[in-house]
């Protein structure tokens, strides 16, 4: 059996408020990732979806802080490192993260070869303008074909956001990391847009420019044509765990359901079935919670719900952190 | 209220907000506590002594008097200067930057106008054709009127990011007026910015009087610490080695514009939106 | 009673931006009737018009040409027009005032209201439209923007309608900023606007899946025309224009075959 390529070990992050306060956004997340492997996260907002993937890159900014845990690349911690170490030996090359905001991801003051090259320079020094340039024109022809040459020499606010989103794509994957995370790569884009952004990442995977990924959306549609598996994230814990099919078609813990639930769709026959929102609010992260945190919107919560500690263990071949799943 | 006791709690605010205080605390009540006189009362150029604790100057004048009075100047130079700037530059810029149109290019080209040319050389030639009449208050008149184009360019940037926000639509839709819309819905957004900008604009104020007093072009009917440097200069107190001419009104200039610095450095940390909580 | 004048009428309108070599046609030769009570979606990518002509239902942009009605007259002041036409804006976070309570922002909408209303009347109605949302009022009393989250923005929106009840609703992509629960939600409030003070409501929007729920009927957008418009059913199941048909094939669907590796 080959050895994970990523591994995640209980993993918990808080952050540190002015005041003194904890905010735990993350508790004790557990996973290992295949190489080729597609891991889909999937939650509501504010559900600690994107203290997550800062976590997962062993970047630590105040007020951002590691609780407990390890995250592993090929074997390599990332944990106890200096936000320059992780910039300069861990991003792009072992991990590399597509951001939701394209737009605030470029420097519009730099043409997007200038803004690729900047990377190559950073990582690996010494590398010549020249040849740094006749890379991107060979990953860029990748991505873009003929237009490659154009987009290389515009400025980021004379692409589309399909084309911006694109080039920070190509941008990202440049040194071939070995695991790249996407946080809502295609939430800001239209239908249409979010396809062509799609199909390009899965061009680049086949190619082999990389082979895992980690992709955040709340989108679960899409992620069941994206993700081969699928997690769910509740109150910064995966409350489920699963293949993208069991996800989808036979949710087991009480809020994959809901969410399922709550969807709309436009497909033929599903007009009858009427989304049900998920009505409350998640719980604040301030304070310990002691029983299950989704107990209180939980529609069929027990009584001892809300003072049970729910522990995630297999269950209908999947992952589940519910006693009562059916 | 909730930003000023965040303020409280930045070591960098407290003692930048100290340090300035106490400057002015000095300016406004050194003459309570200390004999603050301009006559004549010891030797030329006497140096530091237990009575004299800086020495004199070239007419045997008290050097703590002539420094409090100076810097009572100079304060009041930088507060006429900073609010004519700050009101100007924020009025025009916030306007502007709302309207957009034909009238923000006006506004612009006048700023730019202002911009290229440089102030201070504007501030040399008007100083320059008063030649009885410069006064303390004239001189900060001109400091204000030639430095506000920098408050307007960054006021009217905020403002123009603010407008695309869609409270201001909604506010619109709602049957608020332009200027309900300018004081309700704009100017509470950039408050603790322009306050950045008053700061700063206080700082290059007492910087912009010093240096025209030291060449020679300052007011004529006070003190300030420009002109205590202008005299040590014109009597070559440098290379005489008479220290006590130049350092403690160099040292006190540094002190006010170093303290105002710290409260705007501090201030960028606690008002910025992205280091909020 | 609904009135056989519809709500909104446009002939032909057409609305360019820029001029000479740089002109862009956002609306380009669109015509429709709106009738009263009627929910219509207008579905589109971005930068196909669809925020464009929200605005002229708005007041906000007049049309370049055409002739634009509301309720067979031409919009001529924009006050009286919000008196009876409102909106619901795209991103909740930034339409709020963060220096002022939700309440007294809720409050200072019926400014616009041609019907003065006295300060207890206007509290009630505030109190009404918060809980059409399922807010009890003393939850957000002396409540900031910034002490709600993205859904609650959205929600209190939406409050601000059911308290002013307004003739017409124009919704302006509500859903685009919002995770999928909070979908379902705007979806239940939506129809209870429609069935509860009858209004009228044109729901701009990319998402296609709300959009087959809630509305009477649907228009298509690509390019600044309406290429396909008709009932939910019939243009979803039957679409006869090739846009409208790339476009249900680029939603990922779970039950339909997307693109794969």
């Amino acid at each position: 059996m080959s050895n994970p390529v990523f591994e995640v070990e209980n993993l918990s992050l808080h952050y540190l408020t002015r005041f003194g306060q904890k905010i735990h956004a993350v508790t004790d997340v557990s996973f290992q990732m295949k190489q080729g492997e597609i891991l889909g996260i999937a939650g509501e907002s504010g559900c600690g979806k994107s203290t997550l993937v800062n976590g997962l890159m062993g970047l630590f900014i105040p007020p951002l802080h590691p609780t407990s845990g390890d995250v592993r690349v090929g074997g390599e911690s990332l944990m106890n490192r200096t936000p320059e170490d992780v910039r300069e030996n861990v991003l792009s090359r072992k991990v590399s993260m597509i951001p939701q905001g394209a737009f605030n991801a470029l420097n519009p003051t730099r043409k997007v070869k200038d803004i690729a090259a900047d990377v190559i320079a950073a990582h690996e020094h010494g590398t010549s303008r020249a040849a740094s340039y006749e890379r991107l024109a060979e990953r860029f022809a990748l991505i873009f074909g003929k237009d490659a040459t154009k987009i290389l020499n515009s400025y980021p606010i004379q692409l589309t956001a399909g084309e911006r989103q694109r080039s920070v794509i190509g941008i990202s994957t440049l040194l071939n990391p070995q695991m790249v995370i996407a946080d809502e790569p295609t939430s800001a884009l239209d239908v249409s847009t979010q396809k062509v952004v799609i199909r390009m990442i899965f061009d680049l995977l086949d190619k082999g420019i990389f082979n895992s990924m980690i992709f955040i959306t709340h989108e679960l549609p899409l992620l069941r044509h994206v993700a081969d598996n699928i997690a769910i994230m509740y109150a910064g814990e995966f409350v489920e765990k699963g293949t993208a099919e069991q996800i989808v078609f036979s949710p087991k813990h009480p809020y994959t359901k809901a969410l399922m639930g709550a969807m709309l769709s436009a497909e033929p026959g599903q007009k009858d079935r009427k989304p049900t929102a998920i009505e409350g609010a998640p719980p604040s992260l301030a304070k310990t919670i002691e029983g299950c945190r989704f107990a209180a919107r939980c529609p069929v919560a027990k009584p001892e719900c809300t003072q049970k500690k729910q522990d995630i263990r297999m269950f209908a071949d999947r992952l589940v952190r519910c006693d009562y799943a059916e | 209220m909730k930003m000023f006791m965040n303020l409280l709690k930045s070591p960098m605010f407290v003692f930048g907000a100290g340090l300035f205080l106490l400057t002015v605390a000095v300016a406004l009540l050194g003459p309570v506590f200390y004999n603050v006189t301009l006559d004549r009362v010891g030797s030329q150029y006497a140096e530091p002594s237990w009575q004299y604790w800086l020495g004199t100057d070239d007419l045997g004048r008290d050097y703590v008097s002539l420094l409090i009075l100076g810097l009572r100047s100079s304060l009041y130079v930088g507060f006429l200067a900073g609010v004519i700037a700050t009101t100007v530059g924020t009025l025009l810029g916030i306007y502007g930057g709302f309207k957009g149109g034909i009238i923000d290019d006006l506004l612009n080209m006048v700023t730019n106008l202002f911009i290229v040319i440089p102030s201070f050389v504007v501030l040399i030639l008007i100083s320059a054709s008063f030649k009885d009449g410069r006064s303390l208050t004239l001189i900060g008149l001109i400091i204000g009127c030639t430095t506000w184009t920098w408050s307007a360019r960054a006021v009217r940037a905020q403002a123009a990011a603010i407008k695309s926000r869609d409270h201001i639509s909604l506010a619109r839709i709602n049957g608020d007026g332009t200027l309900a819309i300018l004081v309700k819905h704009i100017l509470p957004y950039l408050l603790s910015y322009v306050f950045m900008v008053f700061i700063l604009q206080i700082a290059s104020g007492i910087l912009s009087e010093s240096a025209i007093s030291m060449i020679g072009l300052g007011p004529l009917d006070t003190q300030s610490l420009g002109i205590i440097l202008n005299q040590a200069k014109n009597n070559g107190a440098l290379g005489d080695g008479v220290w006590w001419a130049f350092v403690p009104s160099t040292v006190m200039i540094t002190v006010i514009v170093f303290a105002l610095y710290l409260i705007n450095t501090s201030m960028e940390g606690v008002f910025n939106p992205r280091l909020r909580d | 009673m609904p009135s056989n004048t519809p709500i909104f009428s446009a002939k032909n309108i057409v609305r360019t931006f820029g001029s000479g070599k740089k002109l862009v046609k956002a609306v380009d030769d669109v015509s429709f009737d709106i009738a009263d009570g009627e929910i219509v979606s207008i579905v589109g990518g971005s930068g196909c018009g669809k925020s464009v002509l929200a605005k002229i239902m708005l007041g906000l942009y007049k049309p370049s040409a055409g002739e634009f009605l509301y309720e067979g007259h031409e919009i001529v002041d924009q006050k009286d027009h919000w008196n009876e036409v409102q909106c619901v804006f795209q991103d909740p976070f930034s339409c709020f005032n963060q220096f002022f309570t939700i309440r007294s922002q809720l409050e200072a909408a019926f400014k616009i209201k041609k019907d003065k209303l006295t300060k207890e009347e206007i509290s009630d109605r505030v109190d009404a439209g918060l809980l059409a949302v399922n807010v009890a009022p003393k939850d957000i009393e002396g409540k900031y923007p910034f002490e709600l989250s993205g859904g609650q923005m959205q929600r209190m929106l939406l409050a601000r309608i059911f308290a002013l009840r307004p003739k017409v609703l124009i919704a302006d992509e509500p859903t685009s900023m919002v995770d999928a629960c909070v979908r379902a939600n705007i979806l239940d409030y939506l129809m209870k606007l429609k069935e509860e003070l009858s209004m009228t409501i044109v729901f701009v929007t990319h998402d296609i899946g709300l959009s087959y729920y809630v509305s009477d009927r649907l228009f298509i957008m690509h390019d600044g025309k309406i290429v396909d418009s008709g009932k939910p059913d019939d243009v979803i199941l039957k679409p006869t224009s090739p846009i409208t048909v790339q476009l249900l094939d680029d939603i990922p669907e779970i039950h339909k075959d997307w693109i794969k590796r």
